[in-house]
């Protein structure tokens, strides 16, 4: 996206722009969630990245030793060197199920499952093919994660699955987080926390995990409390990438400290981190990203002309959360609002509903995977404004 | 927010009893603020707390769990022992910090 978007701003004359990166491949992440459940096959989730990138932009695919800022240099692993004068992080965050003990054991992809990779949700998709029932853990590692709602969806969806194999009665479901709830803020959190209770999913909260115990299959946290599970699905720690660490760039996660507002980076001027990357104090959602390149593209202009930086970005979010049943909710908000009920984007008419299960909003989430190829990431402005609006919701007491 | 009087001394304090103002905060307030939450502060929980106060003060955010165990040094098992149940919760409340914010 950054890339589509400063090629167009920036004269070929007077700027190079190169994408160095280890992957061929473009994964849509939001994908990952529905294949579990038989909904998407893992092949529609995927395309090649030359695709999405413009003419003009140079690429490098390799893998990123170090980059080495007071030299202005990236260093790749295969011992070449870069240069650069303004370097845009934006590697993102990845599970790292080897970050706790006993997760990567002998029950990994037996009962212990992920979701948020191709291979981990292809995997889940063959078991709960033919799993015949028992206990069912869903569990967050530790926060922050990317895409927080995935977990309650991946409950929700999975009580409906259920549900309609009639099995629903043959499984005891258990979400199990590290927050004080269901979710992060307040309103969102007692709504979600509602929805786990109707759907008779018991919440364990303030779980923070120590290790999985894969006789017993059992999690075990740190203040020794036990879980026992026939099925765990779990959602791993997630970590910047490595190089940044390496780089004396990131903070004890591997993600960038930057400000706020710019994402220029807290150490360096000519260095800023974007999307997962970050540290922002916002959910990691595709969402957050696709709203903070719209107003980092108009800083970046500002600031390489030598300018004040003027366009704050204010952690704007907006995510689809599909509840089961072919219904979704959708929450919109950002560092300082929290998700509230309402209309969304045109208040009053929506056609979207805030914080409410609808079908319409089901296939709003549907019809996003299109939006997302054909739209997002050529770099195309979308018709919703980057930074939150007040305007369309209702103020609720918490 | 709102004025409570903890430990003899006149503090701002949000709807749920933690601290608003950094430098109201004293080692004597924690001391009852620790006492409010059935905790005896003894040296090492100061240490934790002592972490945290001074990280607040280059970051201007609350530290996480990850955080205070990584570069304190101080064990998350620890942590969970001298602060049962939520500690990162509890050393804010302690600390005289805003409730962590690392959960969005």
């Amino acid at each position: 996206m950054v890339a589509n978007r400063l090629r167009r701003r920036l004269p070929e004359g007077e700027w190079t722009i190169t994408v160095v990166d280890q992957d061929p491949e473009h994964h849509y992440q939001p994908g990952y969630l529905l294949i579990p459940f038989g909904v998407y096959d893992p092949s529609m989730v995927v395309k090649p990245k030359r695709k999405f990138l413009p003419k003009g932009v140079n690429t490098i695919l390799q893998e990123i030793d170090l980059v080495e800022p007071e030299m202005n240099r990236v260093r790749m692993a295969d011992g070449t060197t870069l240069d650069y004068d303004e370097l845009v992080i934006a590697t993102g965050v990845s599970p790292r199920p080897d970050q706790t003990p006993g997760m990567v054991g002998s029950e990994w992809r037996n009962t212990v499952f992920d979701f948020y990779t191709k291979e981990g949700a292809t995997a889940l998709a063959d078991k709960l093919r033919t799993w015949d029932g028992g206990r069912l853990v869903v569990h967050i590692s530790e926060m922050p994660i990317k895409c927080p709602v995935a977990p309650l969806e991946f409950a929700f969806l999975a009580d409906s699955f259920f549900e309609e194999r009639g099995m629903r009665d043959r499984v005891e479901m258990t979400y199990v987080t590290p927050l004080e709830g269901a979710f992060t803020k307040p309103v969102a959190s007692k709504r979600l926390g509602a929805m786990l209770d109707e759907r008779k999913i018991k919440l364990e909260s303030d779980f923070y995990i120590e290790s999985i115990d894969n006789e017993k299959k059992a999690l075990v946290s740190f203040d020794e409390r036990e879980i026992q599970f026939d099925l765990l699905v779990t959602v791993p720690v997630n970590t910047g990438a490595d190089f940044i660490g390496r780089s004396g760039l990131g903070n004890e996660l591997n993600c960038v400290p930057v400000d706020n507002g710019t994402f220029q980076s807290t150490s360096w001027d000519n260095i800023f981190a974007l999307g997962d990357a970050a540290d922002i104090p916002t959910s990691k959602a595709g969402s957050v990203a696709h709203f903070a390149i719209e107003l980092f593209t108009e800083n970046f202009i500002q600031h390489i002309n030598g300018d004040e930086m003027t366009h704050n970005f204010d952690g704007h979010a907006n995510c689809f959360v599909e509840s089961g049943e072919g219904k979704a909710m959708l929450i919109d908000f950002n560092y300082d609002t929290q998700p509230l009920p309402g209309k969304y984007p045109v208040p009053g008419l929506g056609p979207l509903s805030l914080m409410k299960e609808t079908r319409l909003n089901h296939h709003g989430k549907l019809m996003f995977r299109w939006v997302y190829w054909n739209a997002l990431l050529p770099g195309r402005r979308l018709p919703v404004p980057a930074l939150m609006s007040m305007a369309g919701k209702e103020v609720v007491e918490e | 927010m709102s004025l409570a009087t903890i430990a003899d001394q006149e503090v701002h304090v949000d709807d749920e009893g933690f601290l608003t103002e950094y430098d109201e905060w004293n080692e004597e307030l924690a001391r009852q603020l620790a006492a409010n939450i059935g905790i005896d502060l003894e040296g090492r929980h100061m240490e934790a707390i002592r972490f945290l106060r001074e990280d607040f003060k280059s970051e201007g955010e609350t530290a996480t769990l990850r955080r205070v165990t990584t570069l304190s040094g101080i064990p998350t098992k620890e942590l969970f022992q001298l602060f049962p149940k939520k500690p990162a919760k509890k050393m804010a409340y302690i600390a005289g910090l805003p409730k962590p914010t690392g959960c969005v």
